[in-house]
């Protein structure tokens, strides 16, 4: 089943095209690697498929299901995690947990805070202020968030930028068991190789708003004679701008 | 609309107050420094006046409706504000809440905040000063009604500047009261402004809403006239500021400045 079917997708900011009409589609259970320099239109995209930036033509289809900008229901079976959004940091973390499961209309809200805290290790903080905490606590808490509507598509901005390799490894280690435990298809964007490597099932790369390679991790290594993805990633992006 | 949704964003809000002792403490103070600083205005005027014998209770019945007005509309830009604050801005549009949802959260939140800071300054002024707003009787209600209503509708397009501007268009969400008291009538007669500005002033509620205070303080009469008049204009006000609300979202997707709003 496809998840997430992006047709001819484009975005237009007055002069500048920021997506140049995309395609691509992510299927049940399946990770989609999105990599590209700053700049190339991931954000734009990512702003696309949570409706809040409209496109200015092309299609997406959500659970096979054309999606409609102006009914947001389609947010209920998604959600985002980004270490550049936060939650609010006066509001404890329960209180957080609490008013994002009540604003997902979740039932039994309370054995799925118990749940997340349980599976995420939030205990011990459950009651500090979420602004008090570290950055990794932080991003476990705003993971948390992102799984509290036990969402079928997961879209991940850069969901370990900024932590520390042992936490970086325990946020990759969850959403390797999660995904294989629940189903979900995820879009992560993000400029760590090894991450990407280790977590994507397929790989678009972008580039000035256009995707100028796709494939598994495996194969773009093996086709453009490169040890590892970030080699093929600086191959891709210089050779382009050589043109 | 589902309830709900809407009032997780209110839970929020509430926790947000509930545990900030300054947060209460702002909500109480400004309403209360107002009634006393127009209290002793109010008592001067009360003892070298004869214009009429009640002009302590106008003038200061006028600062306690015209800070309510005041805290309803800050309010409902103060918990829009609070969400670009503190970066969570996003979580709330990639959610499944509905616009509608998020108009009536910030609606009935500005409401409580409102109170909180209404309730004991308008308490604080009788022992104080020996005025009761109360004294307007069951119009109050009405006229409290009215100023509300306008409150959430200035609320609602200072928000929509924000939604479709950013963070930039703050300093319009402070001046925007400012801008309009003038033409507001809240501490003299209509009559009293230019002949070519009055027929502007009566376009505003404040106007008849301020006109009814003080035909009811002064005369010990009610003219439900001044308040249907109200509340018909400000039905008028608030169903333009809910579509210009629709549409600076809708602007602001096709702009893509949402994803920026935090920032």
């Amino acid at each position: 089943m496809k998840r997430i079917e992006v047709k001819n997708l484009k975005k237009q900011f007055n002069t500048i095209e920021a997506v140049k009409g995309i395609n691509f589609q992510i299927n049940q259970s399946e990770t989609l690697a999105l990599l590209g320099p700053n700049g190339c239109g991931k954000t734009t995209t990512i702003g696309m498929l949570l409706g809040l930036i409209t496109p200015t033509s092309g299609n997406i289809f959500i659970n096979e299901q054309e999606l409609n900008y102006k009914n947001h229901q389609f947010l209920s079976i998604m959600n985002f995690a980004s270490p550049y959004v936060e939650l609010p940091k006066k509001l404890t973390v329960l209180e957080n947990l609490k008013v994002y499961g009540r604003m997902y209309l979740i039932k039994n809200l309370k054995d799925k805070i118990d749940q997340l805290v349980e599976d995420l290790n939030l205990k011990s903080f459950l009651n500090k202020r979420t602004g008090e905490l570290s950055s990794g606590q932080k991003n476990r808490v705003s993971l948390a968030k992102s799984l509290i509507n036990d969402p079928k598509i997961l879209l991940l901005d850069e969901p370990t930028a900024s932590l520390d390799p042992d936490t970086g490894d325990y946020v990759r280690s969850y959403l390797e068991k999660y995904k294989q435990e629940n189903d979900i298809s995820i879009l992560l964007a993000s400029h760590n190789m090894d991450e990407v490597t280790r977590l994507s099932d397929d790989v678009l790369m972008m580039k000035e708003g256009q995707i100028i390679d796709h494939g598994k991790a495996k194969e773009l290594i093996d086709k453009h004679g490169r040890d590892t993805l970030e080699q093929v990633f600086l191959k891709l992006v210089r050779e382009k701008n050589e043109h | 609309m589902n309830i709900k949704r809407s009032s997780s964003l209110m839970l929020r809000h509430f926790y947000l107050i509930r545990s900030s002792f300054p947060r209460i403490f702002d909500l109480i103070y400004w309403p209360t420094v107002q009634i006393i600083l127009w209290g002793f205005v109010s008592k001067f005027f009360t003892m070298h006046s004869d214009y009429f014998n009640n002009v302590a209770g106008v003038i200061l019945s006028a600062a306690i409706l015209y800070d309510f007005l005041f805290r309803s509309s800050i309010s409902y830009n103060m918990l829009f504000l609070e969400e670009i604050w503190s970066r969570n801005i996003i979580n709330l549009f990639v959610s499944p809440l509905k616009i509608s949802e998020i108009i009536l959260a910030l609606t009935s939140s500005a409401l409580i905040r409102t109170m909180i800071g209404l309730v004991p300054a308008a308490l604080i002024a009788i022992p104080l000063f020996g005025i009761s707003i109360f004294e307007l009787g069951l119009p109050l209600i009405l006229l409290l009604f009215s100023l509300y209503l306008f409150g959430v509708t200035l609320g609602l397009l200072v928000t929509a500047g924000l939604v479709r501007f950013g963070p930039s268009f703050e300093n319009v969400a402070w001046a925007s009261l400012f801008f309009i008291a003038p033409l507001g009538c809240i501490y003299y007669p209509v009559e009293i402004l230019p002949n070519w500005v009055q027929p502007i002033a009566l376009g505003l509620p404040l106007a008849h809403i301020f006109e009814e205070m003080r035909n009811i303080l002064v005369n010990q009469s009610v003219d439900f006239k001044n308040i249907y008049y109200a509340i018909g204009l400000n039905f008028i006000y608030l169903t333009f500021a809910i579509s210009i609300f629709y549409k600076s979202f809708s602007s602001a997707k096709q702009k893509g400045t949402l994803v920026n709003i935090g920032e």
